[in-house]
């Protein structure tokens, strides 16, 4: 089974985010770059079907600085082969979409797993824009996924519940926290990041796209108004809930 | 520019969000001068379009069909575009909702553009659609502009206000021919509703138990504040990682954004990704037992103290004031 895994490099959870100069983009100094969580998830989902069912798992990134960060990382964890694309745009799903689609059209994969959302841009529609364009089915925020012969038996999170779909191979799949109740991921061994140097890791450029969203602006959020330490302990409760009613009229 | 609106229904009813879609869209409608029409696509919907038209739909598209009972990203995704071509919009907007965000780039990949997810704000200018939306978990917002059209945009729920008034709706049914591949990723059956429970993302008022509460036996301690005020669960993702809560209660970077009336966080220290998934909440209570966390300085009220005891009291006295 030939299974593709989407990645993205981008700021660690606890980065702390700054404007750059130029108003459209974050300043990277400080940063720790990571791959994002749901897109580790898709690779640890991944792991475990080539474990049950064999084949190899191929980790796919575009990177518009060209950096193989998310990539190496994924090696270290025990994908097989990388491809990075150097190019493209970031904060426009609809260039991503169609960089990554025209790289991946050729190879035939049977099974394409994606993070339900990068956590910089918070687009949540690379997949679904890919698997169009690849004229493949596909579910997002999948909870659950079974491979049963060529079919895929899946759930998708809904408000206060889920849905099950049957999906048939290839198809398109984005991973949601808590898939297949799977809590621990894997992280680079030393032994894996040895291994990591001798994988093959093929590089392209991107091929040519059209840019969907223009991004004008990148801002801070307002600073909250300062707030204040009504009390200590049980005794600054009724002061607290006279606060609530009175001053804020939340209750 | 005309705008149209995707109404979503679960259950027989609307979905909020989708009624505050549609009031945003009234409201840039009435700036100007333009039409607003809304796809309401699903099994037995077709009495809904009266609450559609109080809400400023000016003509409502009904595609009502068995197939449709539950979702089905690629049929839902034509019958919008359907009802798109009709209109001829500039812009479609929906929910961002689990049903909204996926439909989003299903319309989106139909008409070949591209959608902007979760919307805090969008404006019309010189022809051209503009959104605001938060990026990085909320650490940042982007302003973005169409380069393509229609855009597509799902607008973040609790933000935008629905407005009821007295308008009425034409309502028009929609033929869309459906095809087998149109249901190849449909819903099969929806399970393990949470039946009366308040969805995180669309509460009004919100209670967060983190990793200070010590176990998960003590989260009951928040769920009867919960109870009282009739607030959605929350957990922080340090409990959901100890597998004590599960990660549909996650407020965060890697759990949900959300932006309550009152949010009330017990036992939270305010790790970074934590305050990203809700400081724009509209008033926020932390209690905790160390006067440094974090919390505090995103707290509008702040009680330092322990959870175990300051919360009880607080489940107790609220009790009283809000049977008065």
């Amino acid at each position: 089974m030939n299974l593709a895994v989407f990645l993205k490099r981008v700021p660690d959870t606890t980065a702390k985010i700054r404007i750059a100069a130029d108003g459209r983009s974050i300043d990277p100094q400080g940063i720790e770059w990571a791959i994002s969580p749901y897109d580790e998830l898709a690779i640890e989902l991944a792991l475990r079907l080539k474990e049950k069912a064999g084949g190899e798992v191929v980790g796919v990134s575009v990177d518009p600085d060209g950096s193989d960060v998310a990539l190496r990382k994924a090696l270290a964890i025990g994908i097989d082969k990388g491809i990075l694309i150097k190019g493209g745009v970031n904060l426009d799903p609809g260039a991503t979409a169609q960089i990554l689609a025209s790289v991946v059209r050729d190879r035939k994969y049977d099974l394409l797993l994606f993070g339900k959302q990068a956590i910089d841009d918070d687009a949540f529609q690379v997949p679904t824009l890919v698997a169009h364009r690849l004229g493949l089915p596909h579910i997002n925020l999948c909870t659950s996924f079974e491979l049963d012969g060529s079919r895929a038996r899946c759930r998708r999170q809904i408000e206060g519940g889920e849905e099950s779909i049957e999906l048939g191979l290839p198809c398109v799949v984005s991973i949601q926290k808590g898939i297949n109740g799977i809590h621990d991921k894997r992280y680079p061994s030393m032994k894996g990041i040895m291994a990591a140097k001798a994988k093959p890791l093929e590089t392209l450029p991107a091929p040519p796209f059209e840019p969907t969203l223009e991004l004008l602006k990148l801002e801070l959020p307002p600073d909250r108004p300062p707030g204040r330490i009504v009390g200590k302990g049980v005794e600054a409760v009724a002061e607290l809930v006279r606060l609530l009613k009175e001053e804020a009229k939340v209750l | 520019m005309n705008l149209l609106v995707f109404a979503e229904v679960r259950d027989g009813k609307l979905k909020r969000p989708s009624l505050e879609a549609l009031s945003e869209a009234s409201r840039l409608a009435g700036k100007a001068g333009s039409k607003v029409g809304v796809a309401l696509v699903g099994e037995g919907v077709r009495e809904l379009a009266s609450m559609l038209g109080r809400h400023g739909a000016g003509v409502v598209f009904v595609v009502d069909s068995p197939r449709l009972r539950h979702y089905a990203p690629e049929a839902y995704a034509k019958a919008v575009v359907g009802a798109h071509r009709k209109l001829g919009s500039g812009a479609i907007l929906m929910a961002a909702t689990a049903m909204g965000r996926d439909l989003a780039g299903g319309v989106a990949a139909a008409l070949g553009t591209s959608a902007a997810a979760d919307c805090t704000g969008l404006w019309i200018d010189g022809g051209k659609v503009f959104a605001r939306r938060p990026v990085y978990a909320g650490k940042a917002y982007a302003t973005v502009g169409f380069r393509t059209s229609p855009a597509v945009l799902s607008l973040r729920p609790n933000v935008f206000a629905a407005q009821e008034g007295t308008g009425t709706a034409a309502v028009e049914d929609l033929e869309v021919a459906f095809e087998e591949a149109d249901f190849r990723s449909a819903a099969r059956e929806v399970v393990q509703t949470a039946q009366g429970k308040v969805e995180l993302t669309e509460a009004a008022t919100i209670v967060t138990g983190g990793r200070g509460l010590g176990s998960p036996e003590n989260f009951r301690l928040r769920d009867e504040l919960a109870s009282v005020l009739g607030a959605a669960l929350g957990a922080s993702r340090a409990v959901v990682d100890n597998g004590w809560r599960p990660h549909s209660e996650q407020v965060g970077q890697t759990g949900k954004t959300v932006a309550p009336n009152l949010y009330i966080a017990i036992a939270v220290s305010g790790a970074i990704q934590h305050l990203a998934g809700m400081r724009t909440s509209k008033v926020i209570v932390a209690i905790n037992k160390d006067p440094d966390a974090p919390i505090f300085k995103a707290a509008t009220y702040g009680i330092v103290g322990d959870a175990l005891e300051v919360v009880p009291a607080l489940t107790e006295l609220l009790k009283k004031v809000l049977a008065s």
